[in-house]
């Protein structure tokens, strides 16, 4: 995946559950500043809040970052993590896929919830997510 | 394609700006895109003269030797202008190809410039030429690109307001709401109109709402997907959903396509629906005496 | 008391004031709290109120589909108010309709409906 020029509007380090709360934050903010509707940033917070848990519970804690981008105008954001990775994305993005702490609904409901979704995994090699969405 | 090698280009914007701004000029004349009729020669010139100074000042950072990224930051000067003009034009009525062919009608005058400098070097004449038509051809692309962005967002705004006038919310009564569907209900709409919904019931602080489908075409599984996915919704609120005109045609089809409705409460027409909602925010309706002699 | 919301108690029933952004660990304290508080104080009615938050993802729509359960099966009848609409377009998105738990658009709708039932 390829980082867009610039720098990030926003890098949050997904180390302990607090910073699941920081992520949400971030984006909800950066949202709020780009004008986002109500709905639009409800949705893409939850996918957000869904795979910053991934990282954290599954990828052993990882990084989020954030890109405001234009033309037109919409919210980015990359969460990598080091972790184990993912041997069968396919089974890991359908709902009902067990893991500790959600209902199996996270990665295929973040899916759901956003405009563009993207996610690269290989066993050993780490888990990277990319999400975006309109505004 | 390094700085040094782009030298040509770059010293004839230099010693020759005027030159090549009235030669751009002269040529959007000759192909009929300089647009008279809507600005005058002292405002296209000014439009011209600053996109060729921000390229002349983009020529300077760029780096050529790979494929012209216009995104990157070296041109960012030059597509701040560009997109000045092309909405300064736009906004007038110029065409997306009037503009394109704006743009490229910078290519010829250039040329003929490396060309009168270059004479003794080939070699290096077709390089800067390729390299500046490269350039050249990025940006009108770029125009391109910037048009169909526009008009994409255009649409997206006139489906936004056809949606809204499409899915009116009605109140009933004290805290009965009605929202009566009509034609197709794809998931675009489905969306809109479980948000207008959801946003009336807090409005209306409603209790019960009646989602009418009697004016809806087809009854497909995605269509009762899109149904019950309201219902739930609402009732996540902490109101309830009456689904009101099933007919009987509507009602086997969906007991054929498997579709189970739940614990969502349905009706076969809106006055069945009208009065299940009355009986739960607790009215009746009852006939007055016949007082008429 | 627990960092992730208020528990308030008024005649039996249980009000509680979940607050946004909340930690995973928070809410699964409030887990705890609010069973115990159950039984301490014979609530027969418990009313969570989610205004305040601006998203519910699988893991906290878990916590509240627990919550309703566990009330349950201690004689408590639970609602979840306040929920705003585009939470709960989210929630149904992601598929979890919180089946099994009571829900109305306010505290006072709530608090009415216990009353007709005579639990409040």
């Amino acid at each position: 995946m390829n980082r867009p020029p610039g720098e990030p509007a926003a890098r949050v380090e997904l180390c302990r559950e607090r910073d699941l709360a920081a992520a949400r934050l971030a984006v909800s903010k950066l949202l709020d500043a780009m004008g986002a509707r109500a709905l639009r940033k409800t949705r893409f917070v939850t996918a957000v809040s869904e795979i910053a848990r991934n990282a954290l519970d599954h990828g052993g804690g990882g990084t989020l970052e954030v890109w405001q981008l234009a033309r037109p105008a919409r919210i980015r954001v990359l969460c990598r993590d080091a972790g184990p990775g993912i041997a069968d994305l396919e089974l890991a993005l359908t709902d009902g896929f067990s893991t500790a702490r959600s209902m199996g609904k996270g990665l295929g409901g973040a899916r759901r919830l956003v405009d563009e979704f993207r996610i690269e995994s290989r066993p050993g090699g780490g888990t990277t997510v990319e999400m975006v969405s309109k505004l | 394609m390094t700085a040094a090698q782009m030298s040509e280009v770059q010293t004839i914007l230099a010693e020759e700006f005027e030159a090549v701004l009235e030669a751009w000029f002269a040529t959007q004349k000759r192909e009929g895109v300089r647009r008279p009729d809507l600005f005058s020669d002292a405002e296209s010139r000014r439009q011209l003269s600053e996109l060729l100074r921000a390229f002349a000042a983009a020529l300077q950072q760029a780096d050529l030797s790979t494929a012209v990224d216009i995104e990157a930051e070296a041109w960012s000067d030059l597509r701040l202008a560009l997109s000045e003009v092309t909405l300064v034009r736009t906004e007038r009525g110029v065409a997306p190809w009037e503009m394109t062919a704006f743009v490229l009608a910078l290519k010829q005058p250039v040329a003929s410039l490396l060309q009168e400098r270059l004479s003794d070097d080939t070699g290096r004449l077709l390089q800067e030429v390729s390299d500046f038509g490269r350039v050249v051809d990025a940006f009108a692309m770029h125009i391109n690109e910037h048009f169909i962005a526009e008009r994409d967002e255009i649409i997206d705004r006139q489906r936004a307001e056809m949606m809204e006038l499409s899915t009116p919310v009605v109140q009933l009564w004290e805290r009965v709401l009605t929202i009566p569907l009509i034609g197709t209900l794809d998931s675009m709409r489905a969306q809109e109109v479980m948000e207008n919904l959801l946003n009336a019931i807090v409005e209306h602080q409603a209790e019960v709402v009646i989602v009418d489908i009697t004016g809806v075409r087809v009854v497909d599984t995605q269509v009762a997907q899109h149904l019950l996915r309201t219902a739930a919704a609402v009732r996540l609120m902490g109101a309830e959903a009456i689904i009101s005109g099933i007919s009987p045609k509507i009602a086997q089809t969906m007991v054929e396509l498997g579709v189970d409705v739940g614990e969502v409460t349905t009706r076969p027409t809106i006055r069945a629906a009208l009065a299940e909602a009355f009986r739960r925010v607790g009215f009746s309706i009852a006939r007055i005496e016949d007082t008429r002699v | 008391m627990s960092e992730a919301a208020s528990i308030y108690s008024v005649d039996k029933v249980l009000l509680v004031a979940i607050r946004d952004n909340i930690t995973d660990t928070d809410i699964i304290n409030l887990q705890e709290e609010l069973s115990e508080r159950i039984v301490s104080q014979k609530a027969r009615g418990v009313v969570i109120d989610i205004a305040a938050l601006e998203i519910v993802d699988t893991f906290v729509g878990r916590i509240l589909a627990q919550l309703s359960a566990i009330s349950r099966l201690l004689a408590a009848e639970t609602y979840i108010v306040g929920m705003r609409p585009a939470v709960a377009m989210t929630l149904v998105e992601l598929d979890m309709d919180l089946a099994g738990s009571r829900t109305a658009l306010s505290l006072s709708h709530a608090l009415r409906a216990l009353k007709a039932k005579g639990l409040a």
